[in-house]
């Protein structure tokens, strides 16, 4: 398995998911954002970051990069896709994904783990989680009060408290409907807020973002096979 | 040629932003903001080219990237 992470001008989480990775027993590789070709990658990675410095929205210039016409034809031949955060931002802006990220509802950066539910298991993120399994993963931004596009949106993850429940009491950001994370109609390209790289070793409190990964690897592993 | 663009975000979509500004509003007593939007302004200056084209360019560079069509809406308007 060898998973390409993407890095923009301002990428600053892509050592946490190589490490995460390596932590799975899967080959890791940087990707500059000039790069025109994802060869030989079983999957990719656009980690959290402030791509291009965020500037006009976060992620639209980003958008705009050499790597992304690779990862857009990468995500239509099926090969999984994930974008953690501003990685998230991204791909909303290039299409990839549906909807938009905006502040959050109380205009404070947020950093402190989150609950989040899994709402589906038919994609790239979470096929290997159970449905309604609650996750503990940090959330780390400004931005990721999620906004839907006209049609609804296929939600894989959302806010909860500890014990599941979705309200707005758990919604740390104003999301739309609760929304963490969302995928496309194939399942191989998803996006989520949280940071799952951050909740994977005994000393940062919670492991639940392995079960997240696996999933990522799981289907790298089938469509290499 | 000044082509001033205005992107507002949507009615349907949350403004954060202008909500914010409008408590703080109504803590210094005006009390008769009803609501508050923020939009953004973008000042393109653009030599050479005649009124048609510079709005046809700013058009141009709104359906690309100044404007995420998902959430917003744009105006154009031509100064001096």
């Amino acid at each position: 398995m060898n998973v390409g992470i993407v890095v923009f001008p301002g990428t600053n989480c892509e050592h946490d998911v190589a490490h995460a990775f390596g932590l799975l027993g899967a080959q890791t590789e940087f990707v500059w954002h000039r790069e025109t070709t994802l060869d030989g990658l079983d999957g990719v990675v656009l980690p959290g970051g402030f791509a291009h410095g965020d500037y006009l929205r976060a992620g639209a210039i980003a958008r705009f990069s050499p790597v992304m016409d690779a990862v857009a034809d990468a995500a239509d031949s099926g090969v999984p896709v994930l974008g953690i955060c501003n990685g998230f931002q991204v791909l909303c802006e290039a299409g990839l994904l549906p909807g938009a990220l905006i502040a959050n509802r109380d205009l404070r950066f947020i950093c402190r783990p989150v609950h989040v539910r899994v709402e589906a298991t038919d994609s790239v993120l979470t096929r290997a989680a159970k449905p309604g399994q609650v996750l503990r993963i940090p959330l780390n931004s400004y931005e990721g009060n999620y906004v839907r596009a006209e049609e609804a949106p296929r939600t894989i993850l959302r806010y909860c408290g500890p014990d599941g429940t979705i309200g707005e009491a758990s919604n740390p950001n104003g999301s739309f409907d609760s929304i963490a994370g969302v995928t496309n109609a194939a399942g191989n390209v998803a996006g989520l807020m949280p940071h799952p790289e951050r909740a994977f070793e005994d000393f940062m409190t919670s492991t639940d973002g392995r079960v997240l990964f696996e999933s990522f690897l799981s289907l790298a592993e089938a469509a290499h096979d | 040629m000044k082509a001033i663009v205005t992107i507002r975000r949507r009615e349907n979509i949350a403004d954060p932003e202008g909500s914010t500004i409008r408590r703080a509003l109504g803590d210094l007593g005006f009390a008769d903001v009803q609501a508050v939007r923020v939009n953004r302004t973008i000042e393109l200056d653009l030599q050479g080219l005649d009124r048609d084209e510079v709005i046809s360019q700013a058009r141009e560079m709104c359906d690309r990237l100044l404007v995420n069509p998902v959430m917003e809406d744009f105006d154009i308007e031509i100064v001096a």
